[in-house]
């Protein structure tokens, strides 16, 4: 694997006093699909949103690419448009297809990106689509929209929060082959937040589990799967964790 | 039926004072939207401290009879009020268009940031940090959400419009109602009606409702636009 494109050291993350997140030393690394699994309040979406620089850290560096930044430090707008994220329910603008999936180009100042546009419609599918009222689709398409919006800017860093976590098993099957590409295709680093731990083995390059704010474990998804060192990360890959 | 001649026949008298509503209650309107959307938008997008003393000033405004502001107006621009003794060029004198367009303005503007501070509140609050996480800056953010709140917007300028160019107390004091320099829609039908000049009166009145009319069809089609999203 590539050099680090993030490096969080002593990363914590606090709400009204209460820790939520420590991070003490995070590696995520070009080009790879990094998958971060844990019950629901782990700390996980706290943990994307100071990766994508929506929230400073309370303490700590985050660095990423060449710069570092703490908690009272401003990150540059064009750093910050060097990642994106995919929520877990896709927050469309009232608009039709082509103009949500335009937007970031466009706040970027690129008002030529009909080639750009169609190519990303059309490796998610919804070319046809395209003139829609973006209100009136299913969820998977919706989520599909939310996916090529993200991947048109081409970030170096695209983090998806639970982003399958709604959708039928096809739709799951085919946003899965979309990320896959997509990393394949680009070498994206990708960030994916799960509950489904099958999903995280079936993507990721290496995985990490979070519990309670803090990270048990990282390791290549094989180890993570089949030969984990912390008993937490076994019993919530079996199933066995009760939470 | 002679009302309707009248205004058949675009009488000269009746389409000024229709013009001069217009001018007055468009420019006020101009104005309590440059003021008001911002505002709205200000109070509907960020906390600070205060915001609840401003959201309440403005509920109030939203209700505060027309006349009373008339009056306010009057005092601070009659000769001896506050304003009125400055002589200043900006600050205009009583008993003209641009006094009234001062009052229009102060009736409608809490109305616009209002209503517009409701339908930016009404946007759901995710897709800032959804349009943050795509790169946009606070000023885009801002122009996005009240992109998605449009239809509110737009709705909250027409019940501006609505509120003053059918409003007759705050004009009539503060314009005064003189023939040919501060007669609106409002105080023409007042006048006439006391002339026993009912004709006039009668086409005056069917041309404010015409206008106010056509504010309420295009709020009430915008508003089912929403309902149909």
């Amino acid at each position: 694997m590539s050099d680090p494109i993030y490096q969080l050291r002593c990363v914590t993350k606090a709400y009204n006093g209460r820790r939520v997140l420590q991070v003490n030393h995070l590696d995520i690394h070009r080009g790879e699909i990094f998958a971060l699994v844990g019950p629901s309040g782990a700390g996980k979406s706290t943990l994307l949103r100071l990766l994508n620089f929506l929230e400073p850290p309370t303490s700590g560096r985050i660095r990423f690419l060449e710069a570092e930044f703490g908690p009272n430090q401003p990150v540059p707008l064009e750093l910050r448009r060097r990642v994106t994220t995919v929520f877990q329910r896709p927050i469309l603008l009232g608009r039709n297809v082509w103009a949500n999936v335009a937007y970031g180009l466009r706040l970027r100042g690129q008002r030529d990106s009909a080639l750009q546009v169609e190519m990303a419609l059309e490796q998610v599918g919804l070319k046809a689509l395209a003139r829609q009222r973006a209100r009136t689709l299913s969820g998977g398409e919706a989520q599909r929209v939310a996916l090529a919006r993200a991947m048109v800017i081409q970030p170096d860093v695209l983090l998806l929060d639970e982003p399958t976590a709604n959708l039928d098993p096809y739709n799951v099957g085919l946003i899965e082959d979309i990320v896959r590409e997509h990393n394949r295709e680009r070498g994206t680093s990708i960030v994916l937040v799960t509950h489904n731990v099958f999903q995280a083995k079936r993507l990721a390059h290496r995985v990490a589990l979070l519990l309670e704010g803090q990270i048990i474990e990282i390791a290549d998804v094989d180890v993570f799967f089949e030969a984990s060192r912390d008993p937490r990360t076994s019993a919530f890959v079996r199933g066995e964790m009760v939470y | 039926m002679q009302a309707f001649q009248l205004i058949i026949t675009r009488d000269p008298a009746l389409f000024e004072i229709v013009a001069l509503s217009l001018r007055v209650s468009g420019t006020a309107l101009l104005f309590s939207t440059l003021i008001g959307i911002p505002l709205g938008a200000a109070l509907g997008l960020s906390r600070f401290v205060g915001r609840r003393l401003v959201i309440a000033l403005l509920y109030t405004g939203m209700g505060f009879p027309p006349v009373v502001v008339g009056l306010f107006v009057y005092l601070m621009l009659s000769r001896s009020g506050p304003l009125g003794q400055l002589h200043w060029p900006v600050i205009p004198s009583l008993f003209t268009p641009e006094a009234m367009v001062v009052v229009q303005s102060i009736i409608s503007f809490p109305l616009v940031a209002g209503f517009t501070m409701a339908a930016v509140m009404g946007v759901d609050p995710q897709l800032r940090q959804q349009v943050q996480a795509l790169g946009a800056t606070r000023w885009q953010t801002t122009l996005t959400v009240l992109m998605e709140a449009r239809v509110g917007v737009i709705v909250s300028v027409i019940a501006g419009f609505g509120s003053i160019i059918s409003e007759v107390g705050a004009v009539m004091l503060v314009g005064g109602n003189i023939e040919h320099r501060t007669r609106v829609l409002t105080t023409a039908i007042v006048l006439e009606t006391r002339k026993g000049s009912f004709d006039l009166a009668i086409a005056v009145g069917v041309i404010l409702l015409g206008l106010s009319f056509l504010a309420n069809v295009a709020m009430l089609s915008l508003q089912g636009r929403t309902f149909d999203e």
